[in-house]
């Protein structure tokens, strides 16, 4: 579902975000993208969404190549942003029925779809209300409904979790595992909480100073009766001691 | 389940169409509401008809003075409408709807038209002010003029897109109004340049916005099938292709 090979970014100004990486996510699988602040995992995940050229690498999103075919990368993705996408003096849900028929689904089609999603993330009775004035957890809420919202085949999710209520977070666990049980949609998100990425994930990727450092099913990388917390410090711990010399 | 058919279908054989017609609509209860916005972009040249206009009169032709000031409207208020794309960067709602599908030109264009009825809304309130005054033009020549104005300002506000969404937020204000004042003297919009000194007048014809005021004051006067009238035209075109090609181009590959 999505194959790189050696996708790199160098900002203007020389920083060097992401260097060169190569991953593969099978059809169906949800993929945890870890890595402490600043590693590089949204500057990847926006150039997988085709928002950002790279600076060098290609790769294969939704079966469709990222530079020759952006578009039609587009139709088949979803995508939630660490920031998130709300407009604060209109009402998400107007926003939502204008991205459904962006598209392709018609008016009453775009309508439907629009109040099913708002119900399936606990959001029905907000239509009316501008996004400025929407709790935290809401926004973000409307934030998934617009990456979720044409059931796109893969899933890209950038701190999706972030600031949810445990209760809306357990029900977006469970709604991811649906859409991939159900569906066969296939997710790649990023987390600071790794017990949500013990549970959800089925194999964990680990990016630091823009390359892979770590790559494998959440049990596989729990060697030595370590928790995954011990885990993802021995690995992005070391490598800053490597650069420090030590 | 992933997109289906038939809502590929939908997006019918002219997605650019449909989606800048979706996208124009969205916006256009937002664009009406802001009576006030409207109103405020509007008084400077309002102002330079009530206050400047009659001194004007006593050697001039409001024919000659009204064109002018809507020029200078056209200038400013599409001018600035990169401020509104601004704040969709930020929200991060311009990059939500670069993920979709939606054709990069129609994301320029649902804009670019709610710019257009705006102006024209504006255009309107100052022709208005106007006729109040002492403004007599044929209605043919109002009509074209209108038009004219209207693609210009579009082209205009499709540029102030891509400046704004390239350039530093903070620039972006003083910029534009440094910019459009010289552009707006250049063009003739308060005395014709056919009274400017040969340096100035040779210079002014860098702008291409002096043919098309030159081309706005011959429609007004009711003389539509001229060679000014066809200069006027051909640049705004000219003008409107390139500036839509330059927006569409930044609004597609923002890097931020
Ligand atoms: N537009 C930009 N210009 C210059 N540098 C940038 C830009 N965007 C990101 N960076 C830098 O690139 C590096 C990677 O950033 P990125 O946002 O990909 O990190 P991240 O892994 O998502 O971190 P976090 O967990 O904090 O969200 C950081 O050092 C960041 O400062
Ligand atoms: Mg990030």
């Amino acid at each position: 579902m999505i194959e790189t090979v050696g996708l790199s970014k160098t900002f203007k100004g020389g920083v060097e975000a992401v260097g060169g990486v190569d991953l593969t996510v099978e059809r169906g699988e949800i993929v945890g993208f870890l890595g402490p602040n600043g590693a590089g995992k949204t500057t990847t995940m926006r150039m997988l969404t085709t928002l950002l050229p790279p600076t060098s690498g290609t790769a294969t999103v939704a079966g469709h190549d990222l530079l020759a075919d952006p578009r039609g990368v587009r139709r088949r993705i979803g995508y939630v942003s660490q920031g998130g996408g709300i407009n604060p003096v209109a009402p998400p849900a107007r926003e939502l029925e204008l991205q459904a028929m962006l598209y392709g689904m018609r008016r009453e089609e775009a309508r439907a779809r629009t109040r099913e999603v708002m119900t399936r993330l606990d959001l029905a009775g907000l239509e009316d209300r501008p996004g400025g004035a929407l709790s935290g957890g809401q926004r973000r809420r409307f934030d998934l409904a617009f990456g979720m919202l044409h059931r796109p085949a893969l899933l890209f999710l950038d701190e999706p979790t972030t600031g949810l209520d445990p209760q809306s977070r357990a029900n977006l666990w469970d709604h991811i595992r649906a859409l991939r049980d159900e569906h066969g949609v296939t997710v790649f998100l990023t987390t600071h909480y790794l017990d949500e990425a013990d549970a959800l994930c089925d194999r964990l990727l680990i990016i630091d100073h823009g390359r892979i450092v770590a790559e494998g099913a959440p049990a596989e990388l729990k060697t030595g009766g370590r928790t995954l917390d011990e885990v993802f410090l021995d690995i992005t711990g070391r490598s800053l001691r490597e650069e420090a010399g030590v | 389940m992933t997109i289906t058919a038939e809502a590929l279908a939908g997006r019918g054989r002219f997605p650019v169409l449909r989606d800048t017609w979706l996208l124009f609509r969205h916006d256009l209860g937002a664009t009406l509401r802001q009576r006030v916005g409207l109103v405020f972009g509007a008084t400077q040249p309002l102002l330079f008809l009530v206050l400047f206009g009659p001194i004007f009169a006593t050697f001039g032709t409001w024919e000659t003075l009204v064109p002018g000031l809507i020029l200078q409207l056209g200038l400013l208020s599409s001018g600035m409408a990169g401020f509104g794309v601004v704040f969709e960067k930020r929200s991060g709602v311009l990059e939500r709807m670069r993920v979709t599908p939606a054709s990069r030109l129609a994301l320029l264009l649902g804009r670019v038209l709610n710019n257009a009825v705006t102006l024209i809304l504006q255009t309107l309130l100052l022709l208005a002010a106007g006729f109040a005054f002492g403004l007599r033009a044929p209605a043919t020549g109002l009509l074209a003029g209108l038009a004219l104005v209207v693609v210009l300002g579009m082209s205009l506000a499709a540029l102030s897109y891509a400046a704004a969404l390239t350039m530093n937020e903070q620039l972006f204000a003083p910029v534009i109004s440094t910019v459009v004042v010289p552009l707006m003297l250049l063009s003739g919009s308060f005395l014709p340049m056919s009274m400017a000194p040969g340096w100035l007048d040779a210079l002014s014809r860098l702008s291409p916005f002096r043919y098309v005021l030159e081309a706005l004051r011959e429609l007004f006067a009711g003389r539509y099938l001229t060679g000014t009238v066809g200069a006027g035209v051909a640049v705004t075109v000219v003008f409107a292709v390139v500036s839509l090609a330059v927006g569409t181009r930044v609004i597609g590959r923002v890097n931020a």
